[in-house]
């Protein structure tokens, strides 16, 4: 048998750190053919972009490799000088990176930047060829008007067309094998089916072999023929990716099968909550398990009560921003235009669009962070529209934001307690031994221990200290919560349990939610009612089943069609 | 862009106006008659001072005394010194020294500084970035008249390399060791500056991307890794000429250079009104047309920096 393009034995990866030395990849074996696609599947800390980056040695920081061989193409890469990597790098292995927005350097056009790739990979030389060849790569990549957009910086490009760029910049010297870690998990749903597609389509038609790295099992198994599923460090479970998802063996694996929210909704969506279908995942142990039974209890309890007061009513409200131009005029931007909806009391509604929708806007208007153009916003039947900073400042007992980035809503310098304590501080709650209760009553509602009251956010990891958001959020009784996509940034698993901590804490304290996000599975699984935006319209508003069974609008249908996953065949 | 040049140098306007109002008061109270210091011992006439006074305009009320100043900047009268040499030829003959003084001084640091942050950061815990950061904090913690007394006494008394003093004209030859000297804080602020930038931009992921793109480390570092650590060092670099053109007192005072601090240091102490206000005029507006370029020069070096207005 000849040997396999790229051939992976026994790796070791290690990183050192102040408190020693951490293994960060242990023992990892990977076979991957000419022409072939692999998907490396796992949560972030699994080690599957640190084996991803050890092939052309981009480790970050102090990581090495510890052990083991990597071969490719019949050559040792661990031994190679720096120079013999440099020429492997673009011409034989090409490099997608994951975040389209911090891999551009900011201050070099776009032209330039792939000029440069197609120079150090021999490709092309002269100017003229160098331009014309960088001009053809970016057209590949499927940048239409690349010759009028070379002298153009990367802020003046979208997330996807930047990630285009940097696809077509990985693909520049046609390399046997692309390395692509996570390369849209930053973008829209429906721009990421669209770049996928593309990507797929170029590596099929100049035989590229791919190394696919993405934290969503539906993704991967849609995109690659093969799946390796990392956790901690070591592959646990590995083999052709519709076996995986339909009979998956390792409990990990089972775990995360159950999680993706990509598969999830659609189970619900098929069984419609049927019993049969919660006795299954009952059986497997699943997490959203839960998240399924207070969804169809709460439908049944609405059917049972019937309709209930609005806490949240939008009219005919419009926003307009000025935006400058660069001779000095301004011109208006109407990120929301026209948009009327309402939200019962005590149930969820999302909004669903792509970045650029003005889903955001309506949110930060509702907080009152934005004032409004045109038209009221209501809750609980107060006006918003000509509320003054007194008024603003008693609204916000009712009303709490939860935002996305649990990293940046935390200050770094302040303990926890501090964090979920301060609004009780500013609204000045009770005394300071009962703020302290009211916090570790807060720290118990989300399930931290109580240990968390004198740490730091560095110390916690995303999902605690997005718990620690929610937290702060509930820490003066309000009945409305805005979730500005408050789980996007989190792994599935944690997401998942974030997810389940929010249905309870609807349950217990009865709360309204307003959920902005754009992915869409997950609106599946917590929302009662969906809000579709597109360019600052409401194109479609309905209750969740109606929305997902019957969608009544093409941009509608064409957001579900990009759930990752969605052609899958379930085993289950 | 020609617009918000404009706009930038009309603002320049009232800033001027306020700093030479302010300091041709600050002088005018000041303590003293400078018209019976110029006596020394001797005691002048009531006519001798009467006539002084009205040569020098002291016998009128504040107000009157500045707007005589500003009208004559119109018609490029500074007035005169006391010593009776036309304040404008005073400027002419000092500013050169320092502009040539700040100039050398300018360029070693630059080299300097940026050579071995550079070097430093590229080398982040190793045996090269430990000597230079023991280097730069050894600079930082000397004071400027020490370093000063003991490179003058080493280079020019032991080994004559330098002449001590700076001679008639001050020639560039005998600006070179004051350069050193005023050079040498601000090299360990550009060497740390840069080397703070330099790591931080190493771990940017555009670096990481221009690596795997199958760039060599030749041309990763001064494209993508330098370029993008220069816009602080910019900055200080720019403030620090301004620092440097209004005058290093110390440095002119201890090399004899006969230059803007020096000159200035006197007119304060002799309470010369329109000398005192002339050379603070031209020294804030190269301040901001200092600060101006530096502005400007962020575009260059950032292209996400646009000026419009």
């Amino acid at each position: 048998m000849t040997e396999p393009l790229l051939q992976i034995r026994d790796l070791e990866i290690a990183f050192k750190t102040q408190n020693g030395i951490v293994q960060a990849v242990r023992g990892v074996n990977l076979d991957l053919g000419a022409g072939e696609t692999l998907a490396i599947v796992g949560e972030s800390g699994s080690g599957k972009s640190t084996t991803a980056t050890s092939i052309i040695n981009l480790l970050p920081g102090t990581g090495h490799i510890t052990g083991g061989s990597i071969r490719f193409d019949g050559r040792e890469l661990t031994s190679l000088s720096r120079k013999e990597m440099e020429n492997i790098r673009g011409r034989e292995i090409g490099f997608v990176p994951q975040d389209p927005m911090s891999n551009l350097n900011p201050v070099w056009s776009i032209g330039f930047q792939v000029e440069e790739a197609v120079r150090a990979n021999g490709i092309a030389t002269g100017r003229k060829e160098v331009k014309k060849r960088a001009i053809e790569v970016l057209k590949e990549a499927g940048l239409a008007d690349a010759d009028r957009r070379m002298k153009q910086y990367p802020h003046q490009f979208s997330g996807g067309m930047r990630q285009r760029v940097l696809i077509g910049m990985g693909l520049a010297a046609n390399p046997k094998l692309l390395i692509a870690d996570e390369p849209t998990s930053a973008l829209d749903v429906t721009v990421q089916r669209v770049i996928l597609d593309h990507l797929e389509s170029l590596t099929q038609e100049l035989g590229t072999a791919v190394i696919f790295i993405t934290h969503d099992l539906g993704l991967a198994a849609e995109r690659a023929k093969h799946l390796v599923v990392m956790y901690k460090g070591r592959i646990v479970e590995a083999g052709p990716s519709v076996e995986i998802l339909q009979n998956p063996q390792h409990p990990y694996t089972k775990r995360l099968v159950a999680a993706a929210p990509s598969l999830a909704s659609r189970r619900i969506q098929s069984a419609d909550a049927q019993l049969a279908e919660l006795e299954v995942s009952t059986q497997t142990g699943t997490v959203d398990f839960d998240l399924v039974a207070a969804a169809a209890g709460r439908a049944e309890l609405k059917a049972k009560q019937g309709p209930r007061p609005n806490a949240i009513e939008v009219d005919d409200v419009t926003k307009v921003f000025k935006i400058r131009q660069g001779s000095g005029r301004a011109v208006d931007f109407t990120a929301v235009d026209k948009m009327s909806f309402a939200v019962e009391k005590g149930t969820t509604t999302a909004i669903v669009g792509e970045s650029g929708s003005g889903k955001s806007t309506i949110a930060r208007m509702l907080l009152g962070l934005e004032t409004i153009t045109s038209g009221d916003i209501r809750v609980d039947g107060e006006s918003l529209a000509g509320l003054d900073n007194k008024g603003l400042f008693k609204l916000r007992r009712k009303m709490q934001p939860v935002f996305q980035d649990p990293y940046g809503s935390l200050n770094p310098l302040q303990s926890i307690g501090n964090i979920i304590g301060e609004p009780l501080d500013v609204h000045k709650v009770g005394d300071s031994k009962s703020r302290r209760n009211r916090v570790n009553e807060l720290l118990d509602q989300v399930s931290l221990p109580k240990a968390m009251f004198g740490r730091y956010p560095n110390e916690l990891s995303g999902g605690q200290r997005q718990r620690v958001a929610i937290a702060r959020a509930l820490a003066l009784k309000p009945e409305i919560i805005v979730l500005d996509e408050a789980v996007s940034a989190l792994d599935v698993l944690v997401q998942a349990q974030v997810l389940q901590l929010l249905a309870e804490l609807q349950e217990e304290l009865e709360l309204t939610y307003l959920f902005i996000t754009h992915d869409l599975a997950v609106v599946r699984v917590i929302a009662d009612n969906v809000c579709v935006m597109e360019q600052g319209k409401l194109v479609e508003a309905a209750t969740t089943d109606e929305v997902f069974g019957n969608p009544k609008m093409e941009y509608t249908q064409r957001l579900l069609d990009a759930i990752p996953g969605s052609g899958i065949k379930m085993g289950l | 862009m020609a617009r918000y040049i404009f706009f930038r140098l009309l603002q320049a306007i009232p800033v001027l106006l306020g700093t030479t109002l302010l300091i041709y008061f600050m002088v005018f109270a000041m303590p003293g008659d400078p018209i019976l210091a110029l006596f020394g011992d001797k005691t002048p006439t009531p006519a001798q001072l009467e006539a002084l006074r009205e040569q020098y305009h002291l016998n009128e009320p504040f107000i009157m005394q500045y707007l005589r100043f500003l009208g004559g900047i119109f018609v490029g009268d500074l007035g005169t010194t006391y010593s009776g040499q036309p304040v404008i030829s005073v400027l002419q003959s000092t500013f050169p020294v320092t502009l040539r003084l700040a100039l050398i001084a300018l360029i070693l640091e630059t080299v300097f500084g940026i050579g071995l942050g550079l070097l430093s950061g590229l080398r982040k815990g190793g045996a090269s970035d430990n000597i230079i950061l023991a280097f730069s904090l050894l600079l930082i913690s000397l004071p400027i008249f020490v370093i000063a007394f003991v490179l003058q006494y080493l280079l020019t008394f032991q080994t004559s390399i330098f002449r001590p003093t700076v001679g008639e004209g001050a020639p560039w030859g005998d600006l070179i060791l004051p350069g050193i000297v005023l050079a040498t804080a601000s090299v360990a602020q550009i060497i740390r500056l840069t080397r703070t930038s330099v790591i931080e931009t190493m771990g940017q992921d555009f670096v990481r991307t221009a690596y795997g793109k199958g760039l060599s480390r030749g041309r990763v570092i001064p494209v993508h890794i330098l370029r993008n650590s220069l816009i602080p060092v910019v900055t200080y670099i720019g403030t620090d000429l301004g620092v440097m053109m209004v005058g290093a007192t110390v440095t002119e005072g201890i090399f004899n250079v006969p230059g803007v601090g020096r000159t200035l240091f006197q007119a304060i102490k002799q309470s010369e009104g329109p000398t005192v206000v002339s050379f603070v005029t031209v020294m804030v507006l190269l301040y901001l047309i200092l600060n101006l370029l530096i502005d400007l020069l962020y575009a260059v070096l950032d292209p996400r920096i646009r000026y419009v207005k």
